[in-house]
């Protein structure tokens, strides 16, 4: 078993505290002041160039987010965050304006090339000056993938995007977007994660500085994975980017999303919203894998991840699908909805949340019915190790004009250790008699007895307990797309890294 | 008078027409077999003359003893004497088979005007039946078909029409999922119960049945049409020639 | 004594019904010390609502608005009814402990001829007592709870039942809660029920009103401790008037190797909610809980139970059945908690909602909060109509549309009926079932 045996290799070359990504990148950088006002606000639009209705947005979130609270009710327990002494806005000094790719700081360069993602995207990142390769086309095992990189606040590159444009895609930096395509984004923005929506929610509509921007005209398959690669490198920065992805009537398009931080011994924050729609009978499949650094073996340090994620099936036979694989961070608050408005439409969460060290994780999904004929599907699997807390909350719902609705649920949870919790905390209302839900969740440790079995084998512990865990989320990693599902699957392995006594 | 007419029938399952104009008469003490490849209409007959929901009649009718069965809720035509042993008969977990078999037979007397069977009269009756057909006691006391085999399933569908004695028995794919031995015992429990005032409609894709239960009429289905009728001997042509030759008739 | 407890009440409200109902139960200074607290502890809250999570879907503000004023000591004329009441409410073959309007009646309770082993006191009489350890029993729930709160500070009354080691009752006590009263009022009880050690018994409590009885609400709580070795089987009937709300609370706490095993059953009462926390004490315990809501109309009844795996080795089912009709609204949420050391631990949970009516109402939260790994947890939870194909095979064997679904109601709420241990309670509980089917067609 080849895989096995890499991730294994891999694993015997980090000690447990040795977070793989854990590099900083030494850049200049240019910083917004340290707090949190309407000061802070302007200035980021400011950097950005924004026209002046953006600004008025911003605004408008920034006095709402004044009146709120931070919510409390998920099983995560953090010190109070200071929203004054973080740095709400941190961008790598630009040499000069961004042109092409070549002026990119070759620092940051280095750091994609570190994270293992460029290792493959370098010659895709030339790739843009002399457009595609023909040997790109010929290797058929590498499937192109377009990607834009944000480090920490601001888009550093997207590629390939001279050839999304022949297909009508847009594919950029938001920031880009807003002055490029304002109708389309005064449109979309906040259509589906209102600015009052929750805490972080309005907090990121005040200060978001960037993050991705996807436009699929009707009828159009896109032609390549679109993906992003988010970094947070400065000290003391929240990071606060949002993501807007439209699939206009007919059209399809699948989108990573990888993450990742350095290691520090205080807590960074981010919160992101994503906002997805899709048009009559649309599809958007939207994969993550996060694995932003989840403090030390103490517990010390690690991200902060409070992320809103929502897509709203708006037309008729629409389809949302997410999956994501959750390693990192120290706490993780994150809840990837679908709003299935448009009939007959679809909406699929698929998930992998593994939990271990001092890291908490209250992850889950929200189904709402609102159309008839809409049917769900919710598979979720976590997995609890070392002194980790790992919860899967859920809510299922159908209104009283959604007929026909259907759910399925399996939460599954696998504890590792006898110091971690895993909890199961699922909502499941029916408001007409014709929606059917089905709700099933169970949670086990790894059989003595497969363990053994294995080990008898010649299987050491690590490797039997990596065997096991691969088995267990198998479901949900045949979701992903292929080159990210190895990666998912080395860094499963990786995550468990000192969960077996 | 026939027992079953069925006159020009047209059904529709959603946007999509099934049964394009399809005739059939059944007199009392015949035995018809309704042969055909899948998907050409057999079992939608079958639960359009039942009454089971989601079919869409949308020309024709169905006379049985003269009356109009289409405008009768199904358990009206049960009461009247229609029968339908189930291709898949479902289970019902937590209703005892005893309890339903009382149930069902009292609720046929009762629509008819007739008396109720006293619980000793039942008893008698059921054990008599079960005993011809060698079901033991303690399947009547498991819930409706919940963890039965395909032929327990399919000796529970006889065992009801011996009791019920309907007067129109329609046997749909009676033969899916029976060894040869099972298929033996079901077929004696059926042949049991031909009678000259019972008629019986035997649907199947395979002659091997009809080598159990005789038939007097076969008729041959393709696309949604009686194509071809005649004794039992087409049975055994079609069983040399298939239905493809059938196909293009329709 | 006319006041209302609803949340805008002023806090002089509040005070003279907690004087009204001091009066009505004299207890020594540390209770008075006990009830006062838990009135301030009601009094932050309030009323519970929808913002506080466990109230998430029986909002009281809504459903019940105010609080009741307390119901007077019961009369003759009170009386008369609820022994009236008495003749369809009495269970055959059972030991009748009668509380009326809140107040124990041992006119119309029998107390006579106890087995060996077994004490049975009124609420009043077992404070009067002095006995410091069963007061702290009597006042140990959880008062966080706004309801438990504003029982412990109301209280007027309830029965006490000590059953000592090595007693098996094979007669159950069924404890008849009766509203009779002929103004709309509040009645506030607390019972408490101590098996020992190799003991047994059945407990059957049930909720009714008698003919004539003003719109009522019923605040009771119970207090189950059994011992080791020991199995008690306890039912409970909610059969309150159509306009009634019943808010029952109960804590129990298991032994070593000890059995709890519940069915309840609520078809009446306006709004209804059975709010349980079971805790296992013991290793090797086991504990099933049965539950089936039977609604139609308005009704709204919710079932909230905390299984508390604290010790290894024990396992707990349970299985919930709710059947809703018209616009009625069933709520489920259960919460199985497994702590640290309770390794081994198999805790099981299954609940379904059968929805009659497209303005029917079923939620369900089924909860797993789980820190032990050597456990075998886990919950299922289903919604949704009739199964139309069964409805058919009946139909076409039949049976008249409204008979099959009675039919495979029947069988849908059997499951949980078929756990009652003792068959008389069984065919009384059958017969219940069948009572509002029958209405139903």
């Amino acid at each position: 078993m080849p895989a096995v045996q890499e991730t294994v290799d891999r694993v015997r070359r980090i000690d447990v505290d040795q977070y793989r990504y854990g590099f900083e990148t030494v850049i200049e950088s240019e910083k917004a002041p340290k707090g949190l006002s309407e000061d802070t606000v302007r200035f980021i639009s400011a950097k950005k160039n924004e026209p002046a209705w953006m600004l008025e947005w911003r605004l408008e979130a920034y006095r709402r987010w004044l009146t709120m609270t931070e919510p409390t009710w998920a099983r995560v327990d953090y010190p109070r965050i200071d929203y004054q002494d973080l740095y709400y806005y941190s961008a790598p000094k630009p040499k000069k304006q961004l042109s092409s790719i070549d002026e990119i700081d070759p620092e940051i360069l280095k750091t994609y090339e570190k994270l293992g993602i460029p290792l493959r995207e370098v010659a895709v990142l030339e790739g843009v000056v002399k457009p595609q390769a023909e040997g790109e086309e010929a290797a058929p095992a590498r499937s192109k993938i377009a990607v834009d990189a944000v480090f920490d606040s601001v888009s550093v590159a997207t590629t390939f995007k001279e050839e999304l444009k022949k297909a009508g895609v847009i594919f950029m930096p938001i920031s880009e977007a807003i002055r490029e395509h304002p109708e389309l984004v005064q449109k979309y923005l906040g259509s589906v994660v209102p600015t009052s929506d929750n805490y972080f929610a309005t907090l990121n509509s005040a200060v978001f500085s960037d993050g991705s921007f996807v436009y699929v005209p009707p009828g159009v398959r896109c032609p390549m994975e679109l993906s992003t690669y988010f970094r947070i490198n400065e000290r003391n920065t929240g990071q606060f980017e949002r993501t807007l992805i439209i699939a206009d009537k007919g059209s399809y398009v699948s989108y990573l999303e990888g993450c990742t931080a350095p290691q520090r011994d205080e807590n960074q924050l981010h919160a992101a919203v994503v906002e997805l729609v899709a048009h009559d009978d649309a599809e958007i499949k939207y994969s993550t894998v996060q694995n932003w650094y989840p403090g030390n073996s103490e517990g010390v340090g690690g991200i902060y991840n409070f992320v809103t994620k929502r897509g709203d099936c708006r037309g008729v036979n629409s389809k949302i699908s997410w999956t994501q694989v959750e390693t990192g961070s120290a706490i993780t608050w994150k809840y990837p909805s679908c709003i299935l408005r448009g009939d007959n439409s679809r909406g699929e969460f698929y998930s992998i949340a593994i939990s271990n060290g001092y890291q908490q994780v209250d992850s889950g999904t929200k189904m709402i019915h609102l159309g008839k004929n809409t049917t769900s599907r919710i598979i979720s699997k976590g997995i609890a190790a070392g002194k980790s807390q790992n919860t899967y909350r859920g809510l299922v719902t159908a209104h009283r004009k959604a007929t026909g609705a259907r759910n399925y649920t399996a939460c599954d949870s696998l504890l590792i250790g006898d110091k971690c919790g895993a909890h199961t905390v699922p909502y499941v209302e029916a408001k007409n008699s014709s929606a059917t839900f089905e709700h099933e969740a169970t949670t086990s440790k790894i059989s003595e007895d497969v363990l053994f079995y294995c080990i008898q084998r010649g299987l050491s512990q690590e490797e039997a307990v990596g065997l096991v865990v691969n088995g267990f989320v198998k479901d949900v990693l045949q979701q992903l797309p292929m080159e990210f599902a190895v990666e998912a699957q080395k860094l499963i392995s990786i995550s468990l890294e000192g969960s077996v006594g | 008078m026939s027992l079953l007419e069925v006159k020009n029938l047209q059904v529709r399952v959603e946007d999509r027409e099934i049964l394009h104009g399809l005739s059939l008469t059944v007199n009392p003490g015949e035995v018809h077999a309704i042969m055909g490849p899948n998907g050409s209409g057999k079992s939608t007959l079958s639960h359009v003359i039942a009454g089971k929901p989601g079919y869409e009649v949308t020309g024709g009718e169905i006379l049985f003893k003269g009356e109009n069965l289409l405008e009768m809720a199904p358990d009206e035509r049960a009461a009247k004497g229609v029968f339908l042993a189930f291709q898949y008969p479902v289970e019902i977990p937590g209703v005892a088979t005893m309890n339903f078999l009382r149930t069902a037979l009292n609720a046929q007397r009762k629509a008819r005007g007739e008396s109720e069977y006293s619980t000793p009269d039942f008893l008698k009756k059921v054990r008599e039946v079960a005993k011809s057909l060698n079901i033991p006691q303690d399947m009547l006391k498991r819930g409706v078909n919940v963890g039965f085999s395909g032929g327990e399933k399919k000796r529970n569908e006889i065992l009801q029409m011996a009791l019920f004695e309907p007067s129109l028995c329609i046997l749909d794919e009676m033969d899916s999922g029976l060894d040869i031995d099972a298929l033996r015992i079901a077929a004696d429990g059926v042949n049991a119960l031909r009678s000259p005032d019972r008629a019986m409609v035997v649907i199947t894709h395979y002659q091997r049945l009809l080598n159990y239960i005789v038939p007097d009429f076969v008729h041959v289905m393709s696309k949604g049409r009686v194509v071809k009728s005649g004794g039992k001997e087409l049975a055994l042509e079609l069983e040399e020639s298939g239905y493809a030759r059938f196909e293009d008739a329709a | 004594m006319n006041v209302a407890l609803a949340k805008t009440d002023t806090g002089s409200a509040l005070e003279a019904a907690l004087a009204a109902a001091r009066e009505r139960l004299p207890a020594g200074g540390k209770v008075a010390d006990i009830r006062r607290q838990a009135l301030d502890a009601y009094e932050r809250t309030g009323l519970p609502h929808r913002r506080i999570e466990d109230w998430k879907y029986t909002d009281l503000r809504v459903l019940m608005r105010e609080v009741l004023p307390l119901a007077a000591a019961p009369d003759a004329a009170v009386l008369k009814r609820a022994e009236a009441a008495l003749k369809t409410a009495a269970i055959e073959g059972t030991r009748r402990l009668v509380l009326v309007d809140g107040a124990f009646a041992p006119g119309l309770s029998e107390t006579n001829g106890l087995e060996k082993g077994v004490s049975i006191r009124s609420l009043r009489e077992a404070l009067d007592g002095g006995d410091g350890a069963l007061q702290a029993q009597l006042f140990s729930l959880d008062t966080s709870n706004p309801m438990v709160a504003l029982n412990s500070a109301m209280l007027t009354d309830g029965v006490v039942i000590e059953i000592a080691d090595g007693t098996v009752l094979s007669r159950p006590l069924h404890v008849v809660h009766i509203a009779a009263g002929a103004a709309a009022s509040s009645m506030f009880t607390r019972s408490l029920l101590r098996l020992g050690k190799n003991a047994s018994a059945t407990l059957v409590e049930s909720y009714v009103a008698a003919d004539g009885t003003r719109t009522y609400q019923a605040h009771d709580s119970l207090v189950i401790a059994i011992g080791d070795h020991s199995r008690l089987d306890h039912v409970r009937l909610v059969e309150d008037a159509a306009d009634a709300v019943n808010i029952s609370s109960s804590a129990v706490t298991l032994g070593a190797h000890a059995h709890f095993n519940i069915f309840g059953m609520a078809s009446g009462a306006a709004v209804s909610r059975y709010q349980a926390t079971i805790a296992f004490a013991g290793e090797g315990s086991r504990v099933e809980t049965n539950g089936v809501n039977l609604l139609r109309g308005r009704q709204h009844a919710d079932t909230t139970l905390l299984m508390d795996h604290a010790v290894p080795n024990c396992a707990s089912r349970e299985v919930f059945r709710a059947v809703i009709d018209d616009s009625a609204h069933s709520v489920f949420q259960g919460r199985i908690i497994v702590r640290p050391d309770a390794q081994k631990t198999d805790a099981k949970m299954m609940t379904r909602a059968l929805l009659l009516s497209d303005d029917a109402e079923a939620d369900n939260k089924p909860e797993l909060e789980i820190f032990a790994d050597d456990v075998t947890c886990g919950h299922g939870a289903t919604s949704g109509a009739l199964d139309e194909s069964l409805l058919f095979y009946l139909r076409a064997r039949g049976l008249p549309e409204k008979d099959a679904q009675a039919l495979l109601i029947q069988a849908f709420v059997g499951e949980a009926i078929e756990s009652i241990a003792n068959d008389a309670l069984r065919d009384l509980a059958e017969a219940t079932a069948g009572r509002w089917l029958r209405a139903r067609a």
